[in-house]
C-alpha cells in the first residue's frame, strides 16, 4: 500500500473512531450508564437521560451518518480516490 | 360504510398497487433480480430499506413493548436504530465497493474459502428463516382479526401477493413495492399518533407531546401524570423502570445494534445503489425514514398506556366509584375483549374493573383493604396499544382501515426482503457458486425465481405449522446475525490479517456459544423441559438475558478469529490486495460483471 493510500485509510479510521465515540456516549453513556444522574436535568417533562434513551440518541445517529458521508466524500476528493 | 367493507376497500387498493408495481418492474437479468441493477437512488433506497427493516414487530408490537416496559424499552429504540451507524461507517460502503450480489459471496471471496461461504449461507438462512416465520404469522393474524377471514385464508392471500411481486420482479420489484409500502405504513402509524398526542397534550407533534404538559389543566407534564397513575396502582415508575439490570440493558442494546448491522436482508439493500458514496448517504436516509416511526413510538406507547389506565381508573385509587363499571366500559374495550387480547374477570364480584399490580406486596395489602381480590385485567396484550389506538382516540373508521393496511405493509415488505436474501443465497451462492459455476445467465435467473418460489413455500409451510419455538425466535435472529455475520464482515474489511481458518472458527464459535446459551436457558430447540439451567434471572451469566447474548457471541467470534489467524498462515498476497482495493471507492462503477 503506498503512503497516500495508507494516509487515506488512517484519516478514515480516525473519522470512524471519533464518530463511534459520539455514538457510544449518546446511547450507552447518556442513555444507560449516566441516565440516572442526567435525569436531574429536565428537558420539557422528561429527564435528560430518558430523553436521550428514547429520542435524542436517534437524532444524533442520523446526524453522525450524514456527517460521515459528507466528510468521506471530501476525503475521497482530497486523496483522489473518488468515483468518476 | 361499515368498517369491514372499508377495510376490504383500503387493503384491496394497496394490494392492487403492489401488483401494478410488480407488473411494471419485472426483472430481466440476474443483476436486476439480485440487486435491482444497482440503479436505485439513495433516497429511494433509504425508503425501501426502512420498509424492509420495519417489520410487523416494529409496527404492531413495539409501542406496546414501550408502554409496558417504559424506560427499559429504550434498548429496542436505541438498538434498532444505532445499528445503522455501524452499517454506514463499517460495512455498507465497502461491501458496495466489492460490488457483488450476496453477503456469503463476500465472505467466500475475502476468506478464499468455499467452506467459509457455506458457513455464512447457513448462518444467513438460520437468521432469515427464524425472522420470516414471525412475518407470516403477522400477515395471517392481521387478516383474521380485521377482515374476518380465517388465519389460513389470510396467510394464502399474503403469500400470493409476495409471490407475484417477488418472483416476477426480484429485488427490483421488491424495492419499488417497499417504497409504496413505506408510504402506507408511515401514514398508518403517524395519523393516530398525532390525534392521540393532540387529545392528551394539545400538541400535534407526538415527539413534543412526549415531553409536553397535560391538556387536562392539571398542570402536570404528561410523564409526571403517567408516572403518578402507574405508581398509584403499584406498577413500576414508567420513566425509570429498567429491563433486568443496567448491564443487561447495555448488552441487549449492543446485541440489537450489531445484529441490525449484520442482518443480510438489510445489508443487500445497500448493493442496489449506483455508487459507494450513495451507500453512505443511503444509510442516513434509511435512518431518517425509520426515525419518523421510532421517535413517534415512545409517544404512542406512553400515551396509550395513560389512556388505558385512565379509562379503567377514572378517579383517585381506593374510592369505590373511581373504578369504571364493566357495564359502562367503552365499546372498544368490548370489541377487543372478543378477540381475546383483553381479558377481564370480576374476581370480587362488584361489577367494577380493578386493574393494578397485585404482585407488589404493598399494593396488594392496600387493595385487600378496599375489598379488591386481585388484578382483574387478566390479559392486556401489548399489541393492543397500536391496534386499538384509533378506537381509543375516537378516530373514524377509515383510520382503522389504514392501520390494518399499514400493519400488512410492514409485514409484507419485511417478508419479501427476507425471502430475497434466502433465495439469492440458494441460487447464487449454492447453485452457481458451488454446484454449477458455468450456469448461464438465463438459467441462473430461472434458478433464482425457483428458489424464491421454494422460499415462499417454506415460509408458508412454517406459517401454517408454526413450530413451538416461533414466538421466541425473532429476537434470536438478531443474536445469530450479531454473533456470526457482523464480525466476519467487519474483520474482512478492517483486518487484513484475518485468514480463512480464523474466520470459519470465529463464525462457528460465535454462533455456537450464542445458541448454546439460548438453548440452555430456553430449552434445546426451545422444547419445553429440556433447558438444563432454567430460564430464570439468577442462573443467567451476569444477569444477561438469552435474547441479549448475541453481543457476547460477537466478542467470542472476534477473539477466536484473531487468535486463530495469528497462529496460522497469513492470507495470500492477492487477498490482501483485494482488501486494499475495497477500502477505496475509486473504480466501483459498473459492478455487475459476472
Amino acid at each position: 500500500m503506498d503512503t497516500k493510500a495508507a494516509q487515506y485509510w488512517k484519516a478514515n479510521i480516525r473519522l470512524v473512531v471519533s464518530l463511534l465515540v459520539v455514538w457510544f456516549v449518546v446511547s450507552y453513556g447518556f442513555g444507560i450508564i449516566l441516565a440516572d444522574p442526567l435525569n436531574a436535568i429536565r428537558i420539557g417533562g422528561v429527564g435528560l437521560g430518558f430523553w436521550f434513551a428514547q429520542q435524542g440518541s436517534i437524532y444524533v445517529f442520523i446526524a453522525l451518518i450524514f456527517f460521515y458521508a459528507a466528510r468521506m466524500n471530501a476525503l475521497d476528493r482530497e486523496f483522489d480516490v473518488h468515483e468518476d | 360504510m361499515d368498517l369491514s367493507t372499508l377495510t376490504y376497500l383500503v387493503v384491496g387498493a394497496t394490494f392492487a398497487l403492489y401488483i401494478g408495481i410488480a407488473i411494471w418492474a419485472r426483472a430481466g437479468s440476474t443483476g436486476e433480480f439480485y440487486v435491482a441493477g444497482k440503479g436505485i437512488h439513495p433516497v429511494a433506497n433509504g425508503m425501501a430499506t426502512a420498509a424492509d427493516w420495519m417489520s410487523a414487530a416494529s409496527f404492531i408490537s413495539m409501542a406496546g413493548l414501550i408502554a409496558f416496559n417504559g424506560y427499559g424499552a429504550s434498548v429496542f429504540l436505541m438498538g434498532w436504530t444505532g445499528g445503522y451507524v455501524l452499517l454506514a461507517l463499517l460495512l455498507a460502503p465497502y461491501l458496495r465497493k466489492f460490488g457483488k450480489f450476496t453477503v456469503p459471496e463476500f465472505i467466500g471471496e475475502r476468506f478464499y474459502s468455499q467452506t467459509a461461504r457455506l458457513v455464512a449461507v447457513i448462518c444467513l438462512i438460520l437468521a432469515s428463516v427464524t425472522y420470516v416465520i414471525g412475518q407470516m404469522k403477522g400477515i395471517g393474524v392481521a387478516f383474521s382479526r380485521f377482515l374476518e377471514t380465517s388465519y389460513e385464508t389470510g396467510l394464502i392471500a399474503g403469500m400470493g401477493i409476495v409471490f407475484i411481486y417477488a418472483v416476477l420482479g426480484g429485488m427490483k420489484g421488491i424495492t419499488y413495492t417497499q417504497i409504496a409500502q413505506y408510504v402506507v405504513l408511515i401514514f398508518a402509524y403517524t395519523i393516530p399518533a398525532v390525534f392521540i398526542s393532540l387529545n392528551i397534550t394539545g400538541n400535534p407533534l407526538p415527539q413534543l407531546g412526549l415531553i409536553g404538559s397535560m391538556a387536562d389543566g392539571s398542570g402536570l407534564t404528561m410523564m409526571e401524570k403517567l408516572d403518578q397513575v402507574v405508581t398509584d396502582l403499584g406498577f413500576s415508575q414508567y420513566s425509570e423502570q429498567v429491563m433486568g439490570s443496567k448491564l443487561n440493558m447495555f448488552v441487549y442494546t449492543l446485541s440489537l445494534m450489531i445484529g441490525t448491522a449484520g442482518l443480510p436482508h438489510v445489508i443487500i439493500r445497500f448493493f442496489t445503489v449506483p455508487k459507494v458514496k450513495d451507500a453512505r448517504s443511503s444509510a442516513g436516509w434509511a435512518l431518517v425514514f425509520i426515525a419518523i416511526l421510532y421517535t413517534t413510538a415512545p409517544a404512542v406507547g406512553s400515551m396509550a398506556r395513560l389512556n388505558l389506565m385512565n379509562t379503567i381508573q377514572t378517579g383517585p385509587v381506593g374510592e369505590v366509584t373511581a373504578n369504571i363499571e364493566y357495564a359502562n366500559a367503552p365499546q372498544w374495550f368490548k370489541n377487543w375483549e372478543k378477540t381475546g387480547l383483553l381479558q377481564f374477570e370480576d374476581k370480587n364480584g362488584d361489577g367494577r374493573i380493578q386493574y393494578y399490580n397485585d404482585k407488589n406486596p404493598e399494593m396488594a395489602a392496600k387493595a385487600e383493604g378496599w375489598g379488591w381480590k386481585g388484578n382483574e385485567m387478566t390479559k392486556v396484550d401489548r399489541d393492543i396499544m397500536v391496534l386499538a389506538n384509533p378506537e381509543i382516540a375516537g378516530l373514524p373508521n377509515w383510520v382503522i382501515a389504514i392501520v390494518v393496511a399499514g400493519g400488512l405493509a410492514a409485514a409484507l415488505s419485511t417478508a419479501a426482503g427476507l425471502l430475497l436474501a434466502i433465495a439469492s443465497a440458494v441460487s447464487h451462492d449454492i447453485v452457481k457458486g458451488m454446484i454449477n459455476p458455468n450456469i448461464s445467465e438465463k438459467n441462473e435467473l430461472l434458478a433464482s425465481r425457483l428458489s424464491m418460489v421454494g422460499a415462499i413455500a417454506l415460509a408458508g409451510y412454517l406459517g401454517f405449522n408454526p413450530p413451538g419455538f416461533a414466538a421466541g425466535t425473532v429476537a434470536i435472529a438478531f443474536g445469530l446475525a450479531a454473533s456470526s455475520i457482523f464480525p466476519a464482515l467487519m474483520m474482512g474489511i478492517f483486518n487484513k490479517k484475518v485468514n480463512r481458518t480464523g474466520a470459519i472458527w470465529g463464525m462457528i464459535t460465535g454462533i455456537g456459544i450464542t445458541l448454546l446459551y439460548v438453548f440452555q436457558h430456553k430449552g434445546i430447540f426451545f422444547i419445553p423441559g429440556t433447558s438444563f439451567l432454567g430460564d430464570m434471572g439468577p442462573s443467567w451469566f451476569l444477569g444477561i438475558s438469552p435474547n441479549a447474548f448475541g453481543a457476547v457471541g460477537a466478542v467470542v467470534n472476534f477473539a477466536v478469529a484473531i487468535t486463530v489467524s495469528k497462529m496460522t498462515h497469513e492470507p495470500p498476497e492477492h487477498i490482501q490486495h483485494l482488501v486494499e482495493d475495497i477500502r477505496v471507492p475509486k473504480g466501483a462503477g459498473g459492478a455487475v460483471d459476472h
